[in-house]
């Protein structure tokens, strides 16, 4: 069979536009008929622009603040050293190193959480307040910017967020924050849980960890854990929201930030 | 005269090309089965059809991460119509909400394959929190 150029031609240029033609039209014809997953928060769910935290200092005594980190500690799986590992579950646990500890919510002398405002003359009642020092959720994150895999993001609603499934354990969010509020897991935290919560997962080794403003708990509707128990001395709200509690607070009050002068924009305020 | 030993050197390289083959004779067991909870027998659907879920779990659960953690979406109706919590391990709604025992479940493909995922360093079951 002789066949001239130009049929071959003919030939290989309907060929090739049958072959690119097949996928579109594949597209147009599955388009509309597939439904598509539909991924949505639940209806109780609690919604701001921007989450923020009121800690009233007035109403903080040291059995309340006790409180407040034990139920965090509680609510999130975070290992407590004190806390001695059960030995038939976990044999050859290692003896602890205490200034590894996790920290999410702790307490802290008034000359620690606010050292720029440390005065000789200072009020000796703050001297001995218990204060409560957690996470900022800052406006502008360092610890985000500082985040290679973006395990530590900003979500939408101001809250800075892990994904622990991301985190490499750089440590390089650790050194951005200025608050000392990330803690790294040198060990398993496991054997030192005192009773494994199963409404959130532990963390594993080589991983950083810090609060998570209760992101668990919005989602389902309720008040974080540490405002829950908080005897009135915690209260997180919306700070976009001119009507929400916590601007009715900073209304009303005269409050403080931490290390404010850093421009980071803390979410985090302290009646005092 | 290099005959024999040519010989004796391929009956030799036959036996070693051949002996992970001799080996598994008999050892070898069929694919397992996992083990379906009267829970998810009762349910009928998961989140897509079997196939697709034997083939892309892994996706899914990667995808609903995603979603939970940074979108804080925790709802997933599904293309069959069921609402799911995305979510591996908390609450009803939750993959073992319905597959209860993940050692009957997870862990019977996981092991024949010698899949080692290491969800369960940090999620729990209740299995495990009860011991």
């Amino acid at each position: 069979m002789k066949k001239s150029r130009r049929s071959f031609l003919k030939a290989a240029g309907v060929t090739a536009l049958g072959i690119g033609a097949a996928p579109a039209i594949k597209a147009v014809a599955s388009s509309g008929s597939v439904a598509a997953p539909v991924k949505t928060k639940k209806a109780e769910a609690l919604n701001a622009k921007r989450w923020g935290m009121v800690i009233d200092t007035n109403k903080l005594t040291d059995e309340v603040a006790e409180n407040i980190v034990h139920a965090c500690k509680k609510a999130h799986n975070v290992p407590d050293f004190d806390h001695e590992p059960d030995a038939e579950k976990y044999p050859d646990t290692q003896p602890v190193n205490k200034t590894q500890e996790i920290k999410w919510i702790w307490e802290e002398h008034f000359e620690h959480a606010f050292p720029d405002k440390e005065d000789e003359f200072l009020a000796e009642k703050f001297r001995h307040l218990p204060f409560l020092v957690t996470c900022n959720h800052c406006k502008n994150a360092p610890c985000v910017q500082a985040c290679p895999t973006q395990a530590t993001f900003k979500r939408e609603d101001g809250i800075v967020l892990m994904d622990f499934h991301r985190c490499i354990g750089c440590r390089f969010c650790m050194a951005a924050c200025p608050f000392g509020s990330r803690s790294f897991n040198f060990r398993d935290p496991r054997p030192f849980i005192e009773e494994i919560n199963p409404d959130f997962p532990t963390r594993s080794k080589g991983v950083v960890e810090k609060c998570n403003l209760c992101a668990e708990r919005l989602a389902k509707g309720q008040q974080p854990a540490c405002a829950e128990v908080s005897e009135g001395a915690i209260t997180v709200g919306d700070l976009e929201d001119p009507a929400s509690k916590v601007r009715e607070l900073l209304a009303e009050n005269y409050a403080i930030r931490r290390k404010q002068e850093l421009g980071t924009e803390p979410s985090v305020y302290y009646i005092m | 005269m290099s005959k024999n030993a040519i010989m004796a050197g391929l009956v030799v390289f036959v036996a070693m090309a051949l002996l992970p083959f001799w080996y598994n004779i008999g050892g070898s067991s069929a694919a397992p089965e996992p083990e379906l909870s009267e829970k998810a027998k009762a349910a009928q659907k998961c989140v897509l059809d079997k196939y697709d879920m034997r083939a892309n779990h892994m996706s899914l659960l990667d995808e609903w991460r995603d979603s939970v953690v940074r979108d804080a979406d925790r709802l997933y109706e599904s293309t069959n119509g069921k609402t799911f919590q995305m979510s591996l391990s908390t609450g009803e709604e939750s993959c073992l909400g319905c597959h209860t025992d993940k050692e009957k479940f997870c862990d019977k493909c996981h092991t024949y394959a010698s899949v080692d995922p290491y969800c369960w360093e940090c999620h729990t079951t209740p299995k495990e929190i009860n011991q």
